[in-house]
């Protein structure tokens, strides 16, 4: 099924119950303690909030794979929203909107991968380096204020249907649908697998694993920019702190989904099942009325947690 | 074969005077700064304005002072500004129940040190990379601080309370004396302890460092502590300057922190590095924010500057070590 992989991998059924049971957990305890949790309008309000999550987590578990991370992510979705928001304003073009969302983004994903793979800075430091410029920039476009009046045409976007599912679930079930058939069947996904799990193997085969590692950050840049998209409809504006730390959580799905930091092997309907388990977390914990301050330390919490089983498996 | 017996010709000797030159080069960069301000703005030599600056980056200073030991194990950590807005809030709401800022000070210090331990405890007994378990840690202190404040302000504290961060002691602000004290523990600890030695062995080799006998968990667990513990100090500082402590006073503390570590010439690949550097590297960083300042440049392009700036300093931190090797 999985003929991609390049690392020899442990039973793959070995880490379905990890994350399954997590979120089947997660869904028990709210639907006893939590009134209203298990209602139809409750769970497709999840779903629909765990599409912006989702298409970050995609990406950021390719990054993970080959042993990266970008902590830059959340900036660069508010500074894309920002975007959004500011051109589709002026030029009342959704389209137009999108693409300076997406160039800014990919522009920032290029940076990134830039400075890892040819400067050779640990990604953790240089993403975070990015971040303070991305927030930087968003406080200078927006100075510092929320950008209003979207048009009708972005706006809709998170509220409309297509065949009666909404299209924020749409737009995430074709992006996982792209980033299963990138990683699994194609021969750039085969050599993901390979940038964590064995670099020397892919210079030996004759191939630049830099210019690789460049379109994968490229990649996570690109996606943010089209989830700016999607967060500036959600929120009918753009504002200059509106994603900050959602790189938190997309880190958090990835770790609690099994994608390893440290062995190159990914998963990525763990990754989306890790996705459900933040937004289940988040739903469920608002409603039973906890601020979202306890929502961010459980996160935190989760992740830890995750990352310290995650560890005593790769010593078993 | 080749390196082991460059190692064994060439001991501290060279290291040191590297080092050295390295320093001499961000002095001169600091002095660089200061005569480009002197002649963009007239107010940058007054005597009030230099006594800010040197303020203002001591607080840096002890946040990044710690963070050097940290950063000299090839760890990092991410969540010393969080740590300082906990410890912040639970100090001030400590004096304000008991009225005592001993007592308020002793709670400061120990949150940031049990928060330290902590860090240290994920970084070495669950074997978590070092910038993911701070960086969870940070998320988790945000989460508490913000759920423990519930969108108050503390204010009001006792007069002689406040003249820990804004007094003067012989015409100099007090935080510069602590500055200065514990720039001299720092530099002691790190250069002439048998502790401090083995820190720099663990971060240049974690392997050799462990095989030589060193205790190697132990004094991450130390290392991380001390950082915890210079983020309480710095609670203490922040809390006293701006009589006043919200949740989100340490947003915007940690990318500074480590910036001032990485001009100040400390290896993100651990082993090299001084806290003197540090001191330089606050210094550095302190002067450019001034500066903006004074030329009117909004407060909104401080963060892409300083982005700006740590990528930089690691860029000239990873060709130096291209060239040496």
């Amino acid at each position: 099924m999985r003929e991609a992989t390049v690392v020899s991998q442990p039973n793959p059924l070995q880490r379905i119950p990890g994350v399954a049971i997590v979120l089947v957990l997660l869904i028990a305890l709210f639907s006893t303690i939590a009134p209203g949790f298990l209602s139809v309008a409750n769970l497709s309000n999840v779903l629909v909030q765990s599409t912006i999550l989702t298409m970050l987590a995609l990406p950021m578990t390719l990054i993970i794979m080959t042993e990266g991370l970008d902590l830059s992510m959340g900036a660069v979705l508010t500074l894309t929203s920002l975007c959004v928001a500011i051109i589709s304003l002026a030029t009342h073009s959704m389209l137009l909107g999108l693409g300076a969302g997406l160039l800014v983004g990919t522009a920032f994903g290029f940076a990134n991968g830039w400075l890892v793979a040819i400067v050779g800075i640990p990604p953790f430091v240089a993403t975070l380096g990015t971040l303070g410029m991305a927030q930087g920039l968003s406080l200078i476009v927006s100075d510092g204020q929320s950008v209003v009046g979207i048009p009708h045409s972005v706006r809709d976007i998170y509220s409309a249907t297509l065949l009666g599912v909404p299209v924020p679930i749409v737009m995430a079930l074709v992006t996982y649908a792209a980033f299963h058939g990138l990683l699994y069947h194609t021969r750039f996904g085969t050599y993901i697998f390979a940038l964590g799990g064995n670099r020397e193997a892919l210079r030996y085969a004759g191939l630049s694993p830099n210019r690789l590692l460049i379109a994968v950050y490229a990649i996570g840049g690109a996606m943010a920019g089209i989830a700016g998209l999607l967060m500036t409809a959600r929120m009918n504006s753009g504002h200059p702190t509106a994603g900050l730390g959602l790189e938190f959580d997309a880190i958090a799905a990835v770790a609690v989904g099994g994608t390893s930091f440290e062995r190159g092997n990914g998963w990525l309907l763990g990754t989306v099942l890790g996705v459900l388990s933040v937004g289940v977390l988040r739903n469920g914990l608002n409603l039973i009325s906890l601020p979202s301050s306890v929502q961010v330390a459980s996160v935190g919490v989760l992740v830890i947690v995750a990352l310290f089983l995650d560890g005593l498996r790769s010593r078993a | 074969m080749t390196d082991i017996s460059k190692e064994a010709v060439a001991p501290p000797r060279s290291f040191l005077s590297q080092d050295a030159i390295q320093l001499f080069y961000r002095l001169l960069a600091a002095l660089l700064i200061c005569a480009v301000l002197a002649v963009l703005s007239d107010s940058f030599l007054s005597l009030g304005n230099i006594l800010n600056v040197l303020r203002q980056a001591s607080l840096t200073f002890f946040i990044a002072s710690g963070l050097t030991l940290v950063v000299l194990t090839a760890g990092l950590d991410l969540s010393v500004g969080a740590n300082v807005a906990l410890s912040a809030c639970i100090a001030g709401t400590v004096i304000h129940k008991t009225g005592s800022p001993a007592l308020g000070i002793l709670t400061g210090l120990a949150c940031g040190g049990i928060v330290g331990l902590l860090n240290g405890i994920m970084v070495t007994a669950l074997r978590i990379p070092s910038f993911i378990a701070t960086y969870g840690m940070l998320w988790v202190l945000n989460g508490l601080t913000y759920w423990y404040m519930a969108g108050e302000t503390l204010h009001g504290f006792p007069a002689g309370f406040r003249q820990i961060g804004s007094g003067y002691l012989f015409g100099l602000p007090i935080p510069v004396y602590l500055l200065l004290v514990f720039l001299g523990i720092g530099t002691l600890f790190a250069q002439r302890t048998i502790w401090g030695q083995e820190i720099y062995a663990i971060g240049a080799n974690p392997v050799a460092a462990r095989l030589s006998g060193i205790p190697v968990a132990r004094r991450l667990l130390l290392v991380y502590a001390v950082s915890g513990t210079m983020a309480g100090l710095a609670s203490i500082i922040f809390l006293s300057r701006l009589n006043s402590a919200e949740a989100d006073i340490g947003e915007s503390l940690t990318l500074p922190a480590i910036a001032a570590v990485l001009i100040g010439g400390t290896s993100l690949f651990g082993g090299v590095g001084t806290v003197f550097g540090t001191f330089i590297g606050a210094l550095i960083l302190t002067l450019v924010l001034n500066g903006m300042n004074l030329l009117s440049v909004s407060a909104n392009w401080q963060p892409l500057v300083t982005g700006i700036i740590v990528i930089l300093a690691v860029w000239l931190d990873v060709k130096t070590r291209r060239r040496a090797q």
